[in-house]
């Protein structure tokens, strides 16, 4: 048994955990973090990353499918699943041994076992070779979020498979189930699809990815029909049995089979066995609830990332991972601006969005400008072969503040930022039109659907 | 070889006096043309002054902090081997000292009687701010608007980015005031003034949030019944000034003083007006039509009649408008705003009726647009309905003229050798001497009294 002595411990490695280490570090600050998985947690090893792997490879098999588009004739081709996993393991290994080095680098302290919150200054790890103890000023827990299943059904990771199984396993189900349409359904949904599977994606609510604007779903479902992806939204889960080709979904509006179920229904933070509870630390709705600077209501104990509430995503757990190593450093952090965190779903056409959607600025009551511009009438995205989509920018009709943009189509993950940096800045419609835009970009869809909410777009 | 003094340049109209808030050369220097040598702060804003000279910076005649007359000496550019002992001597005559020659007059050596220094552009962080006159802000009872006055006068064109300091004058509008776009653009709309803005973003930037907090800051108190006060209680309170009250308090001396104003005053019968406007109100459907409404319109014609009165000085020319664009202001609790009604001469009785009361309501529910708030060629202001008799208004710069109108009376008049019972209105404009002459604002004053006397005209 050994125990540490630092300033800051950091309860699990994942983009919050060790975003939020190596900015103590940098500050200063002596660090041990704590890592029950591998370093780099949830969205290194089994979510972002190894995903979009996988969806460059489905991204890789689509183009070999239109190589007649471009004039190469291919005497047919085969596209192996299980390489497919493999390549996404060797890039998840990467990234992981990545964070292994930056810890190294900036001298953190890395323990591998289960981080429990014993006292607000006293954090116990059981490895697999006995006990540590961290004392520690302050302690950041960052112990991420787990898979949700709907009640009474369980995942098993072989009939029922949640996102940790589907990023492991290395076979392509003949015909698969996505119960949930949100990033994590349909972006499996695609890289399934690219390898021949039949999706079927049963989603509750009346659209596909229904936290994205309504024109974006729209455009989503119409391009996955294409693709012969089946879409049963509206569509509430009864019970999922085994049965026919592998599983029975029952549903109030039919009955569907499939050899496996994907379920994507959403991610729970991972509260339990951390310490909470005996420490009394103060939950909302499932979330550890922290304020401003990231702190619990337990003075000297931080939490960030997916636990801490949502969106749950990577980027902004590490913006949180930021905000807490600044408090705890004693400096005065400005905190997570949580109206303009970009939400990114990296199926294809992809999909990209900051601020509001139409519908939400409407309810806010806000007399709004919208601008359009479709890709189709992009050069660089006639070019690249890549037209579906488009840029949708909502604006305030008086101000011209940009109040929340929408994009659906090729690189719109790369798109967003430009808003993002521009909303930061409080920029209005005017400043990104007299920014000067590379032709021929797909960027340029972005000021040319900014020019539309003004009423000047050139190019349409 | 020239000597060149450096002036304290005249930065705008009203400005008598500025202050060196540092200099950015030192002594001993070398100046070019164009140099920033120092920041000066003018009663509006806080501008570089630019060198005109080339040489050396040999003398400092003003430290930092301290304040010196227009047009008075406060640094000397010379090469070092000239004698610059007389032009020093002659410093504490302050003006541009008439009768010290330190070199021969009129020969290529002489002392330049240019200034040495010219004020470039303001120094504010976009393009925007520069934009024509985004802001009206409140005015008194027919008193001035203050914020957008310095603005206004950046009219593309107007804002000579160089010029003498004796010629007309141009003013800054944001000065140094580090605020974001969309800041800007909501202050606009609500008539704030940035300058007064506390920033509470990066390096104190003024953001949307501190705009919106200067708005909502003196939220109106509930009315509650008034107590009657004790002879033991505090003898007085001292209330925060109400954002449209500050800028009311900073902005006003600004008209009154520089401004000549005259004062002509005449009583208008409204009998028939009055007879008309109960018809009128009478009709089915008809939109409710006010005293005021018919000022307005009568106003509307005749400034078209008499577009000397519908002018604004320019320091060397006076800008005669073709259009109408008259100014109503609205009291609100906090203070007066002055909304626009644009193009007045070219709207019915009625459509002045239903746009007034429009303008009015959506004043008080702070529902302005920008350019609802900017751009009036003339004001009026009626205090009829507090049974004001007649009052006088300050002009609204850089309108030329505003009316102050009073209550509608019934008094005694002669009609023959009876005396009769009449509707009497008392009628007051103030006049910008610069732009008019009495006789031209007596005439106008006829024609309106003619229109209201004869208000079968206003309908035609």
């Amino acid at each position: 048994m050994a125990s540490h002595k630092v300033d800051a411990a950091v309860v699990g490695t994942g983009p919050g955990g060790y975003v939020s280490a190596i900015r103590c570090a940098q500050l200063g600050l002596t660090v041990a973090t704590v890592e029950d998985d591998r370093p780099g947690g949830v969205c290194l090893n089994w979510g972002c990353i190894p995903t979009k792997a996988l969806l460059r490879n489905a991204e890789v098999v689509h183009l070999f499918k239109r190589a007649a588009d471009f004039g190469i004739r291919l005497q047919g081709f085969e596209a192996d699943y299980a390489e497919a996993i493999k390549r996404s393991r060797t890039v998840a290994d990467r990234m992981a041994k990545g964070v292994e080095f930056l810890f190294r680098k900036n001298k953190i302290t890395l323990l591998l076992g289960t981080g429990t919150l014993k006292s607000p200054g006293l954090v116990e790890v059981k490895g697999k070779n006995g006990m540590d103890t961290i004392e520690a000023r302050a302690v950041i827990l960052a112990t991420g979020s787990e898979p949700k299943s709907l009640p009474g059904i369980t995942i098993d990771e072989k009939l029922v498979i949640s996102s940790n199984g589907a990023v492991r396993q290395e076979r392509a189900p003949k015909s698969l189930i996505v119960i949930g349409a949100g990033a994590v359904g349909v972006e499996f949904a695609d890289v399934y699809a690219a390898y021949g599977t039949a999706v079927t994606i049963v989603e509750a609510l009346p659209r596909l990815v229904p936290v994205e604007d309504e024109e974006v779903s729209t455009h989503l479902a119409r391009s996955f029909t294409r693709r012969d992806i089946t879409s049963q939204t509206g569509v509430k889960v009864q019970s999922v049995k085994p049965g026919g080709a592998g599983v029975v979904v029952t549903t109030d509006g039919g009955t569907f089979e499939a050899e496996q179920v994907l379920m994507a229904i959403g991610r729970a933070a991972r509260v339990k066995g951390v310490g909470l509870e005996a420490l009394g630390v103060a939950l909302d709705r499932g979330f550890v609830k922290v304020s401003p600077r990231m702190e619990t209501s337990v003075k000297g104990v931080y939490a960030i990332g997916d636990m801490a509430g949502p969106p749950l995503l990577a980027h902004k757990a590490m913006a949180e991972g930021v905000v807490a190593a600044e408090a705890i450093a004693g400096k005065d952090p400005r905190p997570v601006d949580y109206g303009n965190v970009p939400s990114c779903t990296y199926c294809r056409p992809q999909i990209a969005s900051i601020g509001v959607t139409e519908a939400k600025a409407r309810v806010n009551g806000r007399e709004i400008t919208i601008g359009r511009f479709p890709f189709t009438a992009s050069g660089k995205a006639v070019a690249m072969g890549e037209t579906e989509g488009f840029v949708k920018v909502v604006a305030d009709k008086a101000t011209g503040e940009i109040l929340g943009v929408h994009i659906l189509g090729p690189e719109a993950t790369e798109i967003i930022h430009e808003f993002a940096v521009g909303r930061t800045l409080e920029a209005t419609l005017e400043e990104i039109i007299h920014t000067i835009h590379a032709h021929p970009t797909l960027s340029e869809a972005a000021l040319e659907a900014t020019l539309g909410a003004l009423g000047q777009a050139i190019h349409i | 070889m020239a000597v060149t003094k450096v002036v304290m340049p005249k930065l705008s109209e009203a400005m008598e006096t500025g202050k060196v808030i540092k200099w950015l050369k030192k002594e001993g220097d070398r100046i070019q043309g164009g140099d920033i040598l120092a920041e000066i702060e003018t009663d509006k804003a806080d501008v570089e002054m630019e060198a005109f000279g080339a040489g050396v910076l040999r003398k400092i005649l003003l430290a930092p902090g301290d304040r010196a007359p227009v047009g008075s000496l406060i640094a000397v550019i010379a090469e070092p081997n000239e004698d610059i002992a007389s032009v020093i001597a002659g410093a504490p005559a302050m003006a541009p000292a008439p009768g010290k020659p330190t070199a021969p007059a009129s020969t290529p050596g002489a002392i330049s009687d240019r200034p040495a220094a010219v004020p470039p552009q303001p120094r504010s962080e976009d393009p925007a701010a520069r934009q024509p006159a985004p802001v009206r802000s409140p005015a008194g009872p027919g008193a001035e608007s203050p914020a957008q006055n310095d603005i206004r006068r950046e009219a593309p064109g107007r804002a000579a980015p160089v010029m003498a300091p004796v010629a007309s004058a141009v003013q800054h509008a944001g000065g140094r005031v580090k605020a974001s776009p969309l800041a800007k653009k909501v202050a606009a709309q609500r008539g704030v003034d940035l300058k007064v803005v506390q920033g509470s973003g990066p390096g104190g930037r003024i953001i949307r949030r501190d705009v919106e907090a200067a708005t909502s800051a003196p939220a109106a108190a509930p009315a509650v019944a008034r107590a009657m006060p004790s002879v033991t209680g505090p003898e007085y309170e001292d209330r925060p000034l109400t954002q449209i009250r500050a800028t009311i308090a900073k902005r006003m001396p600004l008209s009154k003083a520089p401004v000549p104003h005259f004062y002509v005053t005449s009583e208008v019968a409204m009998d028939r007006a009055w007879e008309l406007r109960d018809e009128l109100n009478s009709l089915e459907g008809a939109p409710k039509i006010s005293v005021n409404d018919f000022v307005i319109r009568a106003c509307a014609l005749a400034l078209i009649q008499h577009p000397e009165v519908n002018a604004s000085f320019q320091g060397d020319s006076v800008r005669v408008w073709h259009r109408a664009h008259i100014g109503i202001a609205v009291a609100l609790d906090e203070g007066l705003i002055t909304p626009v009604l644009r193009d007045c001469h070219a709207k019915s009785l009625s459509q002045i009726a239903v746009e007034a009361r429009d303008l009015a309501e959506r004043t008080r529910a702070r529902k302005l647009k920008a350019h609802e708030l900017s751009g009036a060629t003339f004001s009026i202001s009626n205090l009829g309905m507090f049974d004001v008799a007649e009052f006088s208004a300050i002009i609204n710069p850089p309108e030329g003229a505003i009316l102050a109108v009073g209550s509608v009376r019934r008094v005694p008049v002669a009609e023959g050798d009876e005396v009769k019972v009449g509707r009497r209105m008392m009628i007051t404009l103030s006049c910008d001497h610069r732009v008019m002459d009495g006789a031209m604002g007596a005439r106008f004053l006829q024609t309106v009294k003619r229109y209201l006397e004869e208000p079968l005209r206003l309908l035609v």
